[in-house]
């Protein structure tokens, strides 16, 4: 299974990003096999939308959950549909995260936010 | 004649000078374009006799014709479009109309619906006819809902438009058919730094201008240093003065209070009238 989570930088040390759809980087972990890949999250300089379009982006590379410590309401419209699971992220870094995830430890992220929209969300 | 209110900062009196200077208009047509807070209805208290909706277009998809190619999805800059599992996603809030999707499309998959965006309220107020432009709460931009308000004038009266504050698109949107702009400036250093920036505007735009010092203080009043080093001609001005602040408070009219203001505002509209001829 897929997971997929914002990261600022290409290594699994690094903590998750507190932005969803304006963070640099996704790393996509495969939980069977422990493949791994970052990819550019091409929303993160957009106007606007970058939930949306981000989303589509996991959707696209074939996640089913994606850790992250908050969501908006636009890209949770997006995940739904693809049955993409959002968990909520503890404070750490990626590999932390991945490793809470396999053993089942992180809590289904509840509280979808009706997003920012150019006002701020930054940390 | 067109005669636009602007200032750059907020509160500095645009709605202020826009309303007494329509009052003291012949048939004049005060138009509100500050969609976001419409305010000089407060003032006019004016019977609506119509009401016209706003609407901006948006997407809408025909499942039946599409063939997924997802052409719209990644032409749309705005990210206003996600297609999963074969069903495609519009997000109408996030949507500018372009109407980029609907031209791309090989299928002719996408069409256009109008989606209510706001509303302009029409109404008199004793001789003064009083236009006001209300954008929905939520709304990103009231850039369509002034576009409709200066469709509707036909140029028969003469005209006042109430700009919105900052210089930003809706401003530029409102001051367009404008022949004339008058600047608002308040005696501070934050109102003198968003006077400079709707001056540069108007310049850039090739609209005569002339300013009025409102709330003015003798001493140390940086907005008229400013009109002195620019030379910018100076119209009116109406010092810092207890009585028109309640009587604004209060959501009268000066100029249909007190007879001193009336002289004051026709002296205003002669100066502007001067000037354009």
């Amino acid at each position: 299974m897929k997971i997929a989570i914002p990261v600022e930088e290409k290594t699994l040390n690094t903590p998750v990003c507190v932005s969803f759809g304006r963070t640099p980087l996704f790393v996509i972990f495969d939980t069977e096999n422990g493949e791994f890949e970052f990819i550019d999250n091409s929303a993160a300089a957009s106007q606007g939308g970058a939930g949306i379009k981000a989303a589509q982006l996991l959707a696209d590379k074939g996640a089913k959950a994606v850790v992250t410590f908050r969501c908006g309401e636009n890209a949770a419209e997006v995940l739904n549909p693809a049955e993409i699971k959002l968990y909520k992220a503890i404070s750490g870094t990626a590999s932390e995260n991945i490793e809470k995830f396999k053993a089942g430890e992180l809590s289904l992220l509840n509280d979808i936010h009706p997003g920012f929209h150019n006002h701020g969300g930054k940390e | 004649m067109q005669v636009a209110v602007l200032s750059g900062k907020g509160g500095t009196g645009k709605t202020f000078i826009s309303v007494n200077l329509a009052c003291v208009t012949e048939n004049a047509v005060y138009v509100d374009c500050d969609v976001e807070e419409p305010n000089g209805h407060l003032f006019f208290k004016p019977e609506i006799t119509e009401k016209q909706p706003v609407s901006v277009n948006v997407p809408e998809w025909n499942e039946s014709k599409c063939t997924f190619c997802r052409k719209c999805v990644d032409f749309c800059r705005y990210n206003a479009l996600a297609m999963i599992k074969e069903k495609l996603y519009v997000f109408n809030e996030v949507c500018h109309s372009c109407g980029g999707c609907m031209i791309l499309c090989p299928q002719k998959a996408i069409t256009e619906k109008p989606r209510e965006i706001g509303v302009i309220e029409t109404g008199k107020s004793g001789e003064v006819t009083v236009m006001t432009g209300c954008l929905n709460t939520g709304e990103v931009s009231g850039v369509p809902v002034i576009k409709a308000l200066l469709e509707k004038l036909d140029g028969s009266s003469d005209t006042i438009i109430d700009c919105p504050p900052g210089s930003a698109c809706v401003v530029m949107e409102s001051i367009k058919k404008s022949d004339y702009c008058i600047l608002v400036a308040e005696p501070t250093l934050f109102g003198v730094h968003n006077f400079q920036m709707v001056y540069e505007l108007v310049k850039q735009f090739k609209k005569p201008y002339g300013a009025v010092l409102n709330k003015s203080i003798e001493n140390d009043n940086p907005a008229r240093k400013f009109c002195e080093d620019n030379k910018i001609p100076v119209f009116e001005e109406f010092p810092y003065n207890e009585q028109l602040a309640k009587l604004n408070s209060d959501g009268l009219i000066a100029v249909r209070e007190y007879e001193a203001y009336a002289e004051k505002f026709r002296q205003l509209l002669s100066a502007v009238k001067e000037a354009l001829s």
